[in-house]
């Protein structure tokens, strides 16, 4: 196990370093850099001035260089300066952080809320209308974009509210904040809940086909016994996996559903970045987004071994 | 039309013939709701196709005079602030939606089938590096790629394209791969080996045609995936742009002023990309079922 371990930790931080140089090329492809577009608006370029402000936020250097500064400054948690508003990145980036985790975990809560029992009633009640209209229902869920859902949500409560639910002041109490988050995580987590149910429902279908299960019906096991006791704990096992696959579907969402409801969130601020191209805001949000994905696969891979005794990580 | 004429003298004597008609209707009937998205699908293709010929105005031409129109006579669907039919758009639309899909499964695919391929066909250094840089480009959300790419390559539809394509790489590589390295083993590998057949030909000519079937359903699956990615690019304004009628982009123009005004302009092309996904996903999983029975659910 620890070898596992130390393997697993050094082969995280090559992926990461992957896509550190990654972004940083792709961003640098970029047609334009910030100085074209602070020019662009203001209708005239003078190359002196360009040039300037190019040396002065260190566009003029060579790539690697400008790779090498970056890497530095993240390694003592220095991000850079953002392009726009001139604050230091981690300052811009620190406050949106709980803001995404909030909506984050609560779309996840969702998702587990509404996905695992409906999985779990698919499964039992398998080829039958209710089956068939509950497997309708979480593909739409996969089908619907979630900006749409967000922007129907909105319709439907300007028609019959008069109001719309977006972020316009950061909320004052729990229940406002709570409130605020639900509507724009719930559009998030249905999508994430139809994940879940369809594998909740196929490992279920899976595990009531084992012979212990025939034998616990054979003892006279009731079917509420056999469904919940002996078939549920170990359909649950593979869908705790998807919570890493989730990790990278919820922000995916987000990056939307913020766009949409005004939230002033980590995905949200990522979409702003890119258009205005504020590479040290976009390289930092990038690698925290790898990051914390990376991290989410390799917690879940420990919980497995946790929770199934049947896997060992070998040395 | 020698099956033919087989087929038609046992049925003159009585037997029972199995057409390819009663081969559809068998899995229409096993597999309902895998048929309703064929349907969709077939109508999706077909009205991509000949957009031209359906859509009742074109698609670019600006009214003043029908500015936000209300669904009704001439405009079945309403039209947009510059007086641009919906119905038109969304046709059209179907054929920008459809082309970027396949597109880049097509682009996506081709790459991935050549590293899986290699990699799982020549392993060693080879294998070791693709297989980490896939492990790299996982770890990084679809649409997260897809947007840095995007927005690094410019908007064009060619580049939305590319932006959509690679992302899809990965997945594709690790199917072909894990197939390609059990098929490797297998006698019939080692025959063609055996009979002096190159490496490259027996890799592309006797394993790739036995690595199909879980690769017709990755792609199915991933059309719908590579629809709505184009649909959330061009939403957010990194996608295709003018003057493609692109449904992502109908609804971002529209959504902040015009919901209270005109409705319509935010269901028509939301139903669009939902449907268009919808009826891919729908015969995916039914494609799924029947090809690939081990993953059967």
């Amino acid at each position: 196990m620890g070898t596992y371990l130390v393997k697993r930790f050094l082969l995280m931080i090559l992926t990461l370093i992957g896509i550190s140089i990654i972004i940083f090329v792709l961003l640098r492809l970029m047609p334009g850099n910030i100085a074209d577009i602070m020019f662009d608006s203001a209708g005239f370029v003078d190359p002196a001035e360009k040039a300037k402000i190019e040396k002065e936020l260190g566009l003029d250097l060579p790539i690697p260089v400008q790779y090498f500064h970056w890497i530095r400054g993240l390694l003592v948690w220095d991000l850079g300066y953002s392009y726009v508003s001139e604050m230091p990145a981690i300052d811009e980036i620190g406050p949106r952080i709980p803001i995404t985790a909030k909506l984050a975990a609560l779309a996840l809560f969702f998702s587990v809320l509404f996905g695992l029992p409906l999985g779990v009633i698919c499964a039992v009640k398998q080829d039958t209308v209710l089956d068939y209209i509950l497997r309708v229902i979480s593909l739409s869920g996969l089908s619907l974009p979630s900006f749409w859902l967000a922007l129907l949500i909105l319709m439907f409560s300007v028609t019959y509210f008069g109001d719309i639910p977006i972020y316009l002041d950061p909320p004052e109490n729990l229940w406002d904040e709570l409130v605020l988050y639900s509507i724009p995580a719930a559009a998030v987590g249905f999508r994430s809940s139809a994940l879940i149910m369809r594998l909740t429902r196929s490992s279920m279908l899976e595990v009531m086909r084992q012979d212990y299960i025939r034998t616990a019906r054979s003892k006279g096991a009731s079917e509420n016994s056999i469904n919940y006791h002996h078939a549920l704990k170990n359909a649950v096992l593979p869908v705790t996996t998807i919570i890493g696959i989730e990790a990278a579907f919820l922000i995916g969402g987000l990056i939307i559903t913020e766009t949409v409801f005004n939230i002033p969130g980590v995905a949200h601020f990522l979409v702003e970045a890119i258009l205005m191209r504020d590479y040290p805001i976009v390289q930092s949000l990038v690698m925290l987004i790898a990051v914390v994905t990376v991290l989410v696969n390799f917690a879940v891979d420990l919980l497995y071994a946790v929770l199934d005794p049947r896997i060992r990580y070998a040395d | 039309m020698a099956d033919n004429d087989h087929a038609a003298e046992l049925a003159n004597a009585g037997a029972h013939v199995t057409t390819r008609w009663d081969k559809l209707r068998f899995y229409a009937r096993r597999y309902p709701l895998g048929a309703i998205g064929a349907v969709i699908m077939v109508v999706f293709i077909f009205t991509a196709l000949f957009a031209d010929v359906i859509a009742p105005h074109d698609p670019l031409q600006t009214k003043a005079s029908s500015s936000l129109m209300a669904p009704a006579g001439p405009h079945l669907l309403g039209a947009d602030m510059m007086g641009r039919d919906m119905l038109s758009r969304i046709i059209h639309g179907a054929r920008i939606s459809l082309t970027v899909g396949i597109a880049s499964i097509v682009l996506g695919g081709a790459i991935g089938v050549v590293i899986g391929l290699m990699s799982g066909y020549l392993l060693g250094w080879f294998d070791l590096l693709t297989q980490r840089l896939i492990d790299i480009m996982q770890a990084l959300p679809l649409l997260v790629l897809a947007l840095v790419m995007a927005a690094s390559l410019g908007p064009s539809l060619e580049n939305t394209v590319i932006a959509i394509s690679i992302p899809l790489v990965p997945n594709v590589a690790r199917v072909v791969r894990s197939s390609t390295l059990s098929l490797r083993e297998m006698p019939f590998v080692e025959a063609a080996r055996a009979a002096g057949m190159s490496e490259m030909r027996v890799a592309f000519q006797h394993v790739l045609p036995n690595t199909l079937a879980p690769l017709i359903v990755l792609f199915t699956a991933q059309l719908g995936a590579a629809i709505l990615v184009e649909a959330s690019l061009s939403f957010l304004g990194l996608g295709v742009p003018e003057p493609h009628p692109s449904w992502g982009r109908m609804l971002s123009e529209s959504a902040a002023e015009y919901v209270r005004v005109a409705p319509w302009l935010v269901i028509f092309p939301g139903l669009a990309i939902s449907l268009a996904v919808f009826g891919a996903n729908l015969f995916g999983d039914a494609l799924r079922d029947i090809l690939d029975p081990r993953q059967r659910s």
